[in-house]
């Protein structure tokens, strides 16, 4: 959806410090842009869980994280999200793959689609979900509003291949 | 076969507070629930409730986006356990400031001392799992052991050195008053902790 220098532009338009993450097939075509991009750090973990509590961290001495991880990654981090935001309501924003929302084919029966949405909704997550490319613009703008209102967000990404 | 030699938790985390200097503290599970018997400072975090397992990339972040400022996470074994992955995105990101401190006896002790399963009792081979071992394995620079607090007393500029360090301390684990505790709600300690970092 985001080119990759497209997405690093994006990011620094938003003051984006770090990405906090771990790529998938889609996301991964972003790694040689952010690992090159001169105003954001890349800090990748092992499991998504961590991304939630090191963005925090980031975000407790100053900066300004972003966590980018596919939605298998959101179904590991229940814990560390639960503590984050809601235990200690901090306002960390996410941007989140969704894996086989524009090619079920490739992983025929990818249950990703059954429980991606209801996850986010049961974690009361305020989300904006990106089903196609004409509404790329309306990550920054969440992303804005999010910042102004200082709560937790989601960017669902729509993603094809695994 | 003889008992292991080990500190009393107590003792342990004495020396930390004595020692920490101007460094932040995250603490979590059985060293939280003492820490909170010592007396508090601005930059401390008794990180409970807590994500079992996340005291140590939350204190990561810190570290990284203040590089200049010391930070110590006091991390259970269970906990250590429970996110070992952490230990390779310590090594990776190389905190010249950051210590991370295990203190090792062995057991869930918060839940009533059921053993984890780096105890002797639960593994194959009867050994004790080697949490300094795994520290050198994920690439930690520099990694201490302490069985005693007078010997951690005298090594105290370990928590100190160019980082990541990795201390563990072997513990004697507590069998009353033993339940987790938290100093109040959370989401206002946080915003205390933050200005304290910020200012």
């Amino acid at each position: 959806m985001f080119a990759p220098e497209e997405f690093v532009s994006t990011l620094t338009e938003l003051g984006i410090t770090h990405v906090v993450w771990i790529p998938d097939t889609t996301l991964g075509q972003w790694d040689e842009a952010l690992r090159t991009a001169p105003e954001i750090e890349l800090v990748q973990v092992c499991r998504e869980g961590e991304a939630w509590a090191l963005a925090a961290g980031l975000y407790l001495g100053g900066a300004k994280p972003i966590v980018v991880i596919q939605c298998t990654g959101l179904f590991e981090s229940g814990d560390s999200l639960r503590n984050i935001v809601h235990d200690y309501q901090l306002p960390i924003y996410g941007l989140v793959g969704y894996r086989s929302f524009l090619n079920a084919a490739s992983l025929p029966g990818d249950t990703c689609l059954k429980f991606t949405e209801p996850v986010l909704d049961a974690w009361a997550l305020d989300t904006v979900f990106l089903k196609d490319e004409s509404m790329k613009p309306q990550f920054a703008e969440h992303y804005r509003k999010c910042t102004e209102q200082q709560i937790p967000g989601i960017c669902l990404m729509a993603e094809g291949a695994a | 076969m003889s008992t292991p030699q080990a500190m009393p938790l107590a003792e342990a985390l004495a020396v930390i507070h004595q020692y920490r200097a101007d460094a932040v503290v995250i603490t979590t599970m059985g060293a939280a629930r003492e820490w909170q018997t010592l007396e508090p400072h601005p930059k401390d975090l008794v990180y409970m409730p807590s994500s079992m397992g996340q005291g140590p990339p939350l204190g990561l972040g810190i570290a990284i986006a203040q590089p200049d400022q010391r930070v110590i996470v006091v991390n259970g074994d269970g906990c250590t356990l429970m996110n070992l992955g952490c230990l390779v995105t310590l090594a990776a990101q190389a905190p010249k400031n950051f210590t991370l401190v295990v203190v090792d006896n062995g057991v869930y002790e918060v839940t009533g001392g059921q053993a984890t399963i780096g105890h002797p009792a639960k593994r194959a081979d009867g050994q004790a799992l080697n949490f300094a071992d795994l520290a050198r394995a994920a690439g930690f620079n520099e990694v201490y052991e302490f069985d005693d607090a007078e010997s951690f007393r005298f090594e105290h500029e370990t928590l100190h050195e160019p980082g990541p360090v990795c201390i563990v301390l072997k513990t004697t684990h507590q069998t009353e008053d033993i339940s987790a505790r938290s100093p109040g709600p959370p989401a206002e300690r946080i915003e205390d902790f933050r200005t304290s970092l910020q200012s």
